[in-house]
């Protein structure tokens, strides 16, 4: 017999069960090739963010007057101290893109804790009470959702005023919706269940039922959609540093990278590419992963 | 020479823990005008020998037989445009599940008359002619009106009904039924079942009806075929199967019949159908089988046509056989 | 139907509402009044100041106001533009041929493309080329389409210089607009050469726009047809005997069509926002641009007045949307 280190057979058999569940997860997540790889590339990027001083060769904001839009070190021209060639303003391209990663991921992880914390309490009000405060909060959800969400966004940060946080702000608002419904449905197809009436039989309160009992449900369509959130949030965040509304200069954001850039297109090819490859990368591998997060979530796409 | 002359069919599916074998080596004849029935649980790869036959099955089927002549005709590596010439027209087939096998965005009309255009040189106003006198047959009331409804407006045993209407457009020569009535109500049943036996009397068409129920087998069948994980295990007209079956498996769920039990407890076989990773080496039946022994564990014995064709070592009811008992002793000597 | 389409307009009619008090409560949201941030930097005279409040009716209180700019929206009198000095309205009217133009061909170009494309992969589901709609769906999908377009104008007008890089068509040609739309003026003016120019000018703009709702489109009719293609009444068509162009095309394809009409018409929003970049990068005179510019402006009744507008728009097609998932989907028009 294995020594257990926890003494309560529940607590043993719940760990089991949640173990068997994680393994369940990753058999069906790692069956997707995609997926595996877009983690991977996730997981690079993390690293890549977390380090970044120690691994850029330069630092992002420092001009090199004397090498001002070098090509990258393969071209004519190139500098081996440039690898992927330098801005109009002499700054290199790699050590930017290195620390333009921290923005990217910090903008998605912002963007979905917000419309998520905000979404999953007003879905679970909404789901739970049902009435009027349901109506309400629905309807402006509605509202919400009729404007285009970059439109939206870009109107916002007008009137907040450009800048990283505000377009944060402005595009968790907007993405709060999604979360909204996704809580509420599952809430509400989950509050006639035969455990949640005993629950309810039990006397449990309703912030613990909420908590307790049906958030735990709803948990996988939400994963689901944070995924993409956050892939999109990372898009838009990045359109809107591209409008000039976003990140300011000087800061690598990649999105406001693009739009230094812009004027040297027909110039300078490397100074716009090599941004946006960084945008496709990051946002390809977070939806390969959301792909094979949702396969291996969705019960109905599971095979018995 | 039968209709149908099936021999030695086997299907198997390419599928991620291997190679799936739901047919293995089934023969199976069908006389002009005879109701044949195949009896087994579910996983006895019932269904998917009619679907083989009828060129249903996914791609990632693999179908191999050596014959599999249609009156007349060897349906194996007939094109596919020619194949497509029988099957509905003089081939046809009815499934379970009646409300979800009508397409949901078609009227019932168009789809019994797609059948009659497929299949026949018919101009407009004849298909509808014969579409209205369709559905009459098969006992819908109001048919003309009745053409135009979409198949969400109609219950599951109009839907089934119209299903056979279907079916039966171009008057086939066999009509394969997979499990016809079981997925409506009980009162339903019978009157789907008693349409079907007077359709095949009428018209001198062959039914082949699958069924994993042998109430059902009783009241249609003249013929029975009982297949189990994939094999057939035995053959018989319906009559001697009742009386004498000889294989166990085929005693078995004769003894799971609710009419048939004697004891309190309705019989049931212990045990399920081996599916792709726990079939037993020897005989299929073997784990289950109270009268297996240790050459069971080596394989089973075609036996002939007078022990109903039993895929079995230890036939029961043989000639001079007195019953089960004496297979017991041995089943007690094998295992100790 | 009647049903169906009346509980449409029911929420309908209290969402626009609700727009229209969201688009007009951002002006009034911002620090300062309208005025001070019209005027932006000058200066001005309190007296001269307190004037133009009143004639611009700012001094009234804010429901008067409201009610009064949405009695204004319901006959069509939607401001007039700080910078312009225009009635919005007609600039927008003069603007939006220009986005729907190229709009239409963008959503046309995801539809013939994608809708095949998908069927096709779903059909031959796991091999190379479901392979290749699969992965290209997914790099669409994830697209910045403000970098798609640049890195466009890079190959189309830098390197191969096929492709002009801004406007809709080039300065040599000029005539008055009929419709509106390019493509069909260049062709009415019988100019020569002008309708060639139109669509070399559109091209890139509309490859760009219909990027994402072409991996959209092409992703959703291959799940829609994976789905539709395991049903029964898809192996009851193939047990009629009938071809496989038939079964796919007709049986399976009308049935996966219901969902994808929902999904074309929510990219409605995707091409409003994909416009505002596209536009943007292709100095394609149109709404988008108009909304960016706008904003770079401040130029707040246009702002306001553009996001009711679009939004409008957009719930309209919408509706329309609706109607049509109603109409090809017998569970709905035969209740």
């Amino acid at each position: 017999m294995v020594q257990a280190t926890d003494s309560t057979p529940a607590a043993k058999a719940a760990a089991s069960v949640r173990r068997r569940m994680l393994g369940e997860f990753w058999f069906y997540f790692s069956e997707n090739r995609g997926a595996v790889i877009g983690l991977w590339v996730f997981v690079a990027l993390v690293v890549i963010a977390i380090f970044a001083p120690l691994i850029a060769p330069h630092s992002p904001i420092h001009q090199y007057r004397d090498a001002l839009l070098v090509p990258p070190v393969w071209q004519e021209g190139g500098r081996w101290e440039f690898l992927l060639g330098t801005d109009p303003v002499g700054r290199d391209v790699l050590s930017r893109l290195i620390y333009g990663s921290r923005f990217s991921l910090f903008i998605g992880i912002v963007v979905v804790t917000v419309a998520l914390t905000f979404g999953i309490v007003l879905g679970l009000i909404a789901g739970y009470f049902r009435g009027g405060i349901d109506i309400a909060i629905m309807r402006v959800m509605d509202i919400i959702l009729a404007f285009p969400s970059l439109l939206l966004a870009l109107v916002l940060v007008a009137i907040l005023g450009p800048g990283l946080m505000n377009a944060m702000i402005a595009i968790a608002l907007v993405y709060q919706p999604h979360f909204v419904r996704l809580t509420r449905a599952s809430v509400m197809s989950e509050m006639n269940r035969d455990y949640v009436v005993s629950a309810k039989v039990a006397g449990a309160k309703p912030f613990y039922l909420m908590t307790r009992t049906l958030l735990p449900n709803c948990v996988a369509p939400l994963i689901v959609q944070a995924t993409l959130s956050f892939s999109n949030a990372i898009l838009d965040a990045a359109a809107l540093g591209f409008l000039g509304l976003g990140a300011q200069p000087p800061t690598p954001e990649w999105g406001t990278m693009l739009a230094e850039a812009r004027e040297f297109i027909l110039r300078a090819w490397w100074v716009v590419t090599f941004p946006g490859l960084a945008i496709l990368i990051t946002v390809l591998a977070i939806n390969l992963m959301g792909d094979g997060l949702r396969d291996a979530l969705d019960p109905k796409l599971k095979r018995s | 020479m039968p209709l149908l002359d099936i021999e030695n069919l086997t299907v198997e599916f390419q599928t991620a823990g291997g190679v799936f074998r739901a047919v293995d080596g089934v023969s199976l004849y069908c006389e002009k005008g005879e109701i044949l029935s195949i009896v087994g649980e579910s996983g006895s790869g019932k269904s998917v020998a009619m679907l083989a036959l009828m060129g249903l099955l996914p791609w990632t089927a693999m179908v191999t037989a050596d014959r599999m002549i249609f009156d007349g005709r060897e349906l194996l590596g007939m094109s596919p445009e020619k194949k497509r010439k029988i099957v509905g027209r003089e081939m046809a087939m009815i499934f379970q599940e009646p409300m979800s096998s009508l397409n949901p965005c078609f009227t019932v009309g168009f789809q019994i008359k797609e059948m009659l255009r497929q299949h026949t040189d018919m101009n407009r106003a004849q298909r509808q002619e014969r579409a209205i006198e369709l559905l009459a047959s098969v006992g819908i009331p109001a048919p003309k009106e009745r053409l135009s409804v979409f198949p969400h407006q109609l219950s599951g045993g109009m839907s089934q009904r119209v299903m056979i209407a279907m079916a039966t457009a171009c008057q086939p020569k066999l009509l394969i039924a997979d499990e016809p009535s079981t997925a409506l109500d009980v009162t339903i049943q019978a009157q789907i079942l008693d349409l079907l036996r007077s359709f095949a009397h009428e018209h001198g068409m062959a039914l082949i009806l699958i069924t994993h129920d042998m109430g059902v087998v009783a009241e249609m069948a003249e013929r029975v075929q009982v297949q189990y994980a994939g094999q057939k295990v035995e053959e018989q007209n319906v009559v001697d199967l009742f009386t004498h079956p000889h294989h166990p498996y085929t005693a078995a769920l004769l003894s799971a019949l609710p009419e048939r039990a004697n004891a309190r407890r309705l019989p049931s076989i212990p045990g399920v159908v081996p599916g792709q990773y726990d079939r037993p080496p020897g005989c299929l039946f073997e784990p289950r089988c109270s009268f297996a022994t240790e050459i069971c564990r080596q394989g089973a014995k075609r036996q002939g046509s007078g022990l109903g064709h039993a895929l079995c070592n230890h036939p029961l009811n043989g000639p001079g056989d007195d019953a089960g008992e004496q297979k017991q002793r041995n089943k007690a000597g094998a295992t100790s | 139907m009647l049903k169906f389409l009346l509980s449409r307009l029911a929420v309908l009619i209290p969402t626009f509402l609700g727009v229209s008090i969201i688009a007009f409560s951002f002006i009034r949201l911002l620090p300062g009044d309208p005025v001070m941030l019209m005027s932006g930097e000058r200066v001005m005279a309190p007296e001269r100041h307190a004037e133009i409040m009143h004639e611009l009716g700012y001094d009234r209180p804010l429901p008067v106001q409201y009610l009064d700019y949405l009695g204004g929206v319901l006959t069509g009198d939607f401001g007039k533009s700080v910078v312009t000095k225009r009635p919005v309205v007609d600039d927008f009217f003069k603007l939006f041929p220009a986005t729907l133009e190229l709009s239409l061909c963008a959503i046309i170009i995801a539809v013939v493309l994608g809708i095949p494309a998908g069927v096709l992969a779903a059909v031959k589901r796991g091999s190379f080329f479901d392979q290749t709609v699969t992965g290209a769906a997914l790099v669409g999908y994830s697209m910045p389409i403000f970098w798609w377009g640049l890195l466009l104008i890079i190959v189309f007008s830098g390197v191969l210089q096929w492709t002009p890089v801004s406007g809709r068509i080039s300065l040599l040609y000029f005539f008055k607009p009929v419709t509106g739309f390019m493509l069909i003026d260049s062709l009415l003016s019988g100019q020569k050469g002008a309708f060639a120019s139109a669509v070399n000018h559109l091209i890139l703009p509309a490859i760009v726009l219909a990027t994402i709702p072409l991996a959209v489109i092409a992703r959703q009719t291959r799940s829609a047809m994976l789905e539709v293609l395991g049903e029964d009444y898809v192996r009851t068509a193939r047990a009629k005997g009938l071809s496989p162009l038939r079964v796919v095309g007709l049986h399976a394809l009308r049935n996966a069509l219901i969902p994808v009409i929902t999904t074309v018409g929510l990219q409605v929003g995707v091409l409003m926002a994909g416009a505002i970049l596209t536009e943007t990068i292709f100095s394609w005179p149109g709404i988008g641009k108009w909304m960016v510019d706008s904003v770079s402006r401040r130029d707040y009744p246009v702002i306001q007045s553009g996001l009711l507008i679009i939004a409008g728009i957009i719930m309209m097609v919408n509706l329309i949307v609706d109607v049509l998932y109603g109409l090809v989907n017998p569970r709905i028009s035969h209740d």
